[in-house]
């Protein structure tokens, strides 16, 4: 019998000390690019603000332009450097913290935004946790009992308040509950500056349930498709002729592998809670970053806008990656490949 | 040829049960007139899947379920688990395990027997192990779920041929090979000492050697614990192997059965006797010959026999009326026929071929000399070194992995990287098609594995045989449109084929479609890629005759890819065997498949499952 | 090229399913509504007729808004523009998104890694923010909130088409055109394209719902159309403070945006569902949602 060409059975995973880290080589290349990203996303910001036609001292200042205000503001600006020099000063600015003064009431930028991340941090993540939890729930019960009554209802349920916009959610929502049907939350939050947004937990609740509303039938969608996909495959019709009971089919076998493509979804949605604070922030007047950027655009105050925008994108980059690493660590045949 | 059964009751105790001694002539299982629907649906009628499937299988018996795609083989399978897929339901009959209808019980009671009583073996283990689970997960589950020690998941491992269980219970599944998977099925199957298992095709997809050492360890489990086994497979010779009786499927029927040996030597239905001429045989040179036609599907079944339309020994009755199972045999032979004793008694299914034509001439179309191929640091090929004439057929037979679709690649063009030379029609080759002459592009044509993803599916057949001709000469509308025809009938498919859409063909047909696409230009050199891997039995009988047609009609010389050996007794003058990227052996069919002078092509020899012929 | 036209038999099949006739006939309502509604206003939308929030009344069918307009004759008028730069903004960002996903999943190596890192910057802002960004700096011109949302669409259809279009080219039967010497363009063009309809006209539809709610949004926000243009958006904003008053200025510019965007989506899965058995895939549970979620990065 020959030796030289035995098929070599490879038996099971590598050894301790060969074994790569997929998990930790994922996050420091994720890390990196979603470094270099961001800096490509300051130099559009910054260009987009302080290069582009039309002078963007004038632009602020609008019909009180006199020459000498303009020059003055130029410098504060510093529109007079070449484009490369400003660009650069700003960034080193920003690293040390330091985003400039607002155009519209001269506080520090990075005092008005920084309060602002809390509250509106407290919207996103109340949202977040709550419609994940729900759509993933709907979602798994809705796959369970595919092509029942309360399948059909909640499908086309979904499918219709995707469509919806915010706005749309949020103004519905103020008529029903706040201004004419009932009258059981507030419309419009007041609250005082500096105090926590939990201190007044009836004023969180129309915004939550917005954002809530328009977050779910995303995860609930992605994680019944999933599922179904899941109940479908090989796996389980093998796991049925094993004779494992349905929960457990359902719970065990099933479950697991539909999370996988809904922790994407569920990333995405946390982005697109970002930009969803805009409008609702701005409809219920909550003082968050959404509400703020409003204004900013609205007075053309270009170091918050800046800011803003920034902080933004920063979060968009480390919820891409934390999406990233969590998939690869459900999904043992992307992090342990057979070498 | 049964006894009537008698009610044995299933005991707690799955070991003592499967040991005792069953009652003589007691089936274990005892299929009766199983019948299966399509699930209602609107606008659809009800179609039947498969009906009248009676059979019986005896404790330590294996019962091969043999059928060619669409003949309801995987379907009655599941079903013998009480299990039916979406889409499908019971439509009658009853499926008896020591005399208790499966078919019968609540769901809950159902899932207590499977993966007990009655066991299943899938046919993909890598997609039947939940990918996220570990193994050893997965196996203890067995144990969890229907009480046992866990303890004997050592034992049990081993028992399936694993004899280091403990990184193997560690691993996930991806990380195993697939012979390894499938001795994991194995052992799922077996850890609670089943009294019926049933085995979808198991082997498929495992190389030959792998395949043997399963089939052994299979056949030694079931005669040790008294198992009885329904084998299903459209591999004839597999089946030919291990089963002591077989039951032939055809569009949802059961037209033969009988003891394994009688039905592959003498059989009584014409479709098997088809079968067996369309099987290629490693001992000698047999005529491959497929059948004209296609099964006809759920829903659009005939109301006579179902396979009269392509049948030679069709009567006028045949088409009146389903036939009824005759016994041509003391034995238990039965076929669905009204002629089986006639079929039954002609002598021989197999005709030898002729011998085959010497090659045109001494001057080699394609020579490969001294190619090597590395990916980074790993070499898929070594110093390869294989000559073509004209009209004549080259075989190259490797296990996958072995580099011979690489090889293949690199003739064709879609490979650069690669040392050596290739000289073709006395010029050498450039590595890739960028850089070869049009001429060179022209006389090298090339057919892939998968008939599904070969034809681009918005175009018409058409326009797809069309593509090459319109690129390589400028011809006007009617000569084009008559070389496209004369393309389509060189591979005996109809003119009015031109109009059709890949989607609504069958596989058999694609690959003739790709088949004229590759000769509608011409060619010199046809290099074939494992072309009737993925299609049944008589479909790639029809191919093999067509292809040797074509080349003794047009002088072609055939680089056939393939891994499986009797077919390339069939088809090729000389054969390369390939292993690891090195050329083992090298030389003509009859000397290196009767007479192989190196230990690798010996121990391929030797897995290779043979029929018993004489 | 093929010469079965197959986005129209995809579009026959979807409208002769349940969801694509009620999508097509929602949405198809609205834009007539849109379209024809400035003929058919009683009063002009600048015109006062009578006093802020007044109540539904024979002069004024749906009451007074903010200023005491018609609030039907600002319904009538308001939807147009909305739809036409969706439409546009739609055109112009999966066009050009298709293109840079054909591209970069054909050439593959630098050129697909370039198109990439691009992509990725312009998704690091939410739609919404990045056509504020802009706005800001040029303000509220129409072109540019036009130009805004295609540019932020163009990154997710290039992701899709990418996808997409990787999974055809590593399939057979491109290799065979390969194999002839046939250039990779007109392999694109004549192999790669017309694989790719189906999902292109999903894409059209979701983005088109996407378009729809971001101009609306920006609108809402009063960075649309100025006042005092009527425009759905801007009315819903503008009519907020007399909800009680009069609700119809808020609600009814929302029941048709609402109608137009869900009109949209549904039919949109109507035509998703019904491209599936032209490619001859097996039936997906929901296909629409491959594609509403980005395509997965590498």
């Amino acid at each position: 019998m020959t030796t030289a060409i035995e098929v070599q059975e490879r038996v099971g995973p590598p050894s301790k000390a060969s074994r790569p880290h997929p998990i930790r080589d994922t996050l420091i290349r994720r890390s990196a690019i979603g470094v270099l990203t961001l800096l490509l996303v300051s130099i559009l910001v910054f260009a987009a603000t302080q290069i582009l036609p039309g002078n963007a001292a004038s632009a602020v200042l609008l019909n009180t332009a006199t020459p000498a205000r303009l020059h003055a503001l130029e410098v504060q600006l510093h529109l007079n450097r070449p484009a490369v020099e400003q660009y650069w000063t700003w960034l080193i600015g920003i690293l040390h913290g330091n985003f400039g003064n607002s155009l519209a009431n001269g506080q520090s930028v990075g005092t008005l935004v920084g309060g602002r991340i809390v509250n509106s941090a407290v919207l996103v993540i109340l949202a977040g946790v709550i419609g994940t939890v729900l759509g993933v729930g709907l979602g798994v019960l809705a796959a369970a009992r595919r092509d029942s009554l309360l399948d059909h209802v909640l499908s086309v349920g979904a499918l219709a308040i995707t469509a919806l916009p915010e706005f749309v959610v949020a103004v519905i929502l103020v008529i029903f509950f706040a201004a004419v049907v009932w009258h059981l939350f507030p419309a419009v939050s007041v609250f005082v500056p500096g105090t926590a947004p939990w201190s007044n937990p009836a004023a969180l609740v129309l915004p939550v349930a917005t954002l809530v509303i328009v977050i779910v039938p995303y995860v609930f969608r992605m994680m019944r498709a999933s599922m179904i996909d899941s109940l479908e495959s090989d796996y389980v019709q093998m796991a049925q002729l094993k004779g494992v009971p349905r929960w457990r089919v359902l719970l065990v076998h099933a479950l697991p592998n539909g999370i996988a493509p809904t922790i994407q979804v569920i990333g995405l949605n946390f982005l697109y809670l970002a930009g969803g604070v805009v409008v609702v922030e701005y409809v219920f007047n909550y003082p968050g970053l959404g509400q703020a950027l409003v204004s900013a655009v609205s007075d053309r105050d270009i170091p918050q806008i800046q800011c803003i925008v920034l902080v933004l994108a920063a979060f968009y980059v480390a919820v891409n990656i934390l999406t990233d690493v969590i998939s690869l660590a459900v999904s043992p045949r992307r992090r342990l490949p057979r070498s | 040829m049964t006894a009537p059964s008698e009610d044995i009751p299933v005991t707690a105790d799955a070991d003592a049960a499967a040991r005792a001694p069953a009652a003589a002539g007691t089936p274990r299982l005892s299929v009766e007139n199983l019948r299966i629907l399509t699930a209602p649906r609107r606008g659809r009628p009800d179609a039947d899947v498969v009906d009248e499937i009676s059979f019986t299988v005896q404790p330590g018996q294996v019962l091969g379920l043999v059928g060619e795609s669409g003949s309801g083989k995987t379907t009655v399978a599941l079903a013998l688990l009480g299990y039916f897929k979406r889409g499908l339901r019971l439509g009658g009959g009853k499926v008896l395990v020591d005399g208790q209808d499966v078919l019968a019980l609540p769901e809950h009671e159902l899932a207590k027997l499977r993966g007990r009583t009655i066991a299943y073996v899938p046919q993909d283990p890598a997609s039947a192990l939940n990918p996220v689970l570990k193994v050893g997960t997965q196996l203890r589950e067995v144990f969890t779920v229907h009480g046992g020690d866990p303890g004997r998941l050592d034992e049990v491992l081993a028992e399936a041929g694993l004899e280091d269980p403990a990184p193997i219970l560690a691993a996930y599944p991806h990380q195993l090979s697939g012979g390894q998977q499938q001795r994991v099925a194995l052992a799922m199957a077996f850890a609670c000492r089943p009294r019926l298992i049933v085995l979808d095709e198991p082997t498929t997809g495992l190389d030959v050697t792998t395949q043997r050492r399963v089939l052994d360890t299979v056949r030694g489990l079931c005669r040790t614990y008294q198992v009885a086994a329904v084998y299903i497979s459209h591999d004839l010779a597999v089946v030919a192997e291990i089963a002591d009786e077989v039951a032939v499927l055809y569009a949802g029927r059961l037209i033969e059965v009988g003891r394994a040996r009688e039905v592959f030597a003498s059989p009584a239905h014409p479709y098997t006797r088809g079968l067996m001429r369309a099987v290629p045989v490693l001992e000698s040179t047999y005529e491959l010959h497929g059948m004209a036609g296609s099964p006809p599907r759920p829903g659009s079944r005939p109301r006579g026999c179902f396979f009269q339309p392509r049948c030679e020994f069709a009567v006028a009755e045949c088409e009146l009326r389903q036939p009824d199972l005759v016994t041509v045999s003391p034995t238990g032979h039965a076929a669905r026929c009204v002629r089986a004793a006639e079929v039954v008694a002609l002598s021989g299914t197999a005709i030898l071929a002729g011998e085959r034509a010497e090659p045109a001439s001494d001057e080699p179309v394609l020579t490969i000399s001294g190619v090597s191929v590395s990916y980074t640091d790993k070499p898929v090929l070594r110093d390869v070194n294989l000559v073509v004439a004209a009209r004549q057929s080259v075989a190259i037979v490797g296990t996958s992995g072995s580099g011979k679709t690489t090889l293949a690649r690199c003739v064709v063009g879609l490979h650069k990287d690669w040392t050596g030379t290739i000289t073709f029609a006395g010029q050498e080759l450039a590595p890739g098609v960028r850089r070869r002459s049009q001429d060179q592009l022209r006389r090298i044509q090339f057919v892939s594995q998968n008939p599904y993803s070969s034809l681009n599916p918005r175009q018409t057949v058409g326009q797809i045989v069309g593509a090459p001709l319109a690129h390589f000469h400028k011809l006007g509308n009617r000569q084009h449109r008559q070389r496209i025809d004369d393309a389509l009938t060189s591979v005996a498919l109809r003119a009015s084929f031109a109009a059709r859409y890949p989607d609504e063909l069958s596989g058999g047909e694609r690959q003739r479609v790709a088949l004229a696409r590759a000769l509608v230009v011409d060619p010199d050199l046809l290099v074939c890629d494992e072309v009737t891997s993925a299609l049944d039995v008589s479909v790639q009988a029809a191919i093999v005759e067509l292809l040797l047609r074509l080349q003794a009609e047009r002088g072609l010389a055939l680089l056939f890819i393939t891994h499986n050996l009797p077919l390339v007794r069939s088809i090729a003058d000389d054969v390369t065997v390939i292993s690891a990227g090195q050329v083992c052996e090298r030389g003509s069919v009859t000397q290196v498949l009767t007479a192989p002078s190196h230990d690798y092509t010996r121990q391929l020899l030797a897995d290779v499952p043979a029929f018993e012929r004489d | 090229m093929a010469r079965r036209p197959e986005a129209f038999a995809v579009l026959g099949r979807a409208v002769r399913t349940p969801r694509g006739a009620v999508g097509l006939a929602i949405g198809g309502a609205v834009v007539l509504v849109a379209v024809i509604g400035p003929a058919l206003a009683p009063y002009s939308s600048t015109e006062f007729v009578t006093k802020p929030f007044a109540r539904a009344s024979a002069v004024a069918l749906l009451g007074g808004d903010t200023l005491g307009r018609d609030v039907l004759s600002r319904t009538l008028d308001g939807g147009w523009e909305l739809l036409l730069m969706a439409a546009v903004a739609t055109a112009l960002g999966v066009a050009a998104g298709a293109l840079i996903g054909v591209v970069a999943a054909y050439f593959g190596g630098w050129i697909d890694n370039v198109l990439m890192r691009a992509v990725d910057v312009i998704l690091a802002f939410p739609q919404l923010v990045f056509a504020l960004l802009l706005v800001s700096i040029l303000g509220p011109k129409i072109w540019l909130i036009v130009l805004a949302v295609a540019i932020s669409h163009a990154p997710q259809v290039a992701r899709v088409t990418r996808a997409a279009s990787l999974d055809i080219t590593e399939r057979d039967f491109v290799k065979a055109m390969q194999i002839l010497g046939i250039p990779g363009r007109r392999i694109i063009r004549r192999d790669v394209l017309p694989n790719l309809t189906s999902v292109l006209m999903v894409e059209v539809g979701l983005r088109l719902t996407y378009s729809i709610l971001v101009i609306a949004g920006l609108s809402f926000l009063g960075f649309g159309l100025q006042p005092p243009a009527a425009s759905w958006g801007l009315m819903i904003n503008e009519n907020r403070v007399g909800l009680i008053a009069n609700p119809w200025g808020v609600l009814m510019p929302a029941i048709l945006i609402a109608l137009l965007t869900i009109g949209v989506n549904t039919f949109t899965d109507a035509v998703a569902r019904a491209s599936l058995g032209v490619g001859g895939r097996s039936t997906e549970p929901d296909p629409l949602v491959g594609l509403a979620v980005e395509g997965v990065s590498a």
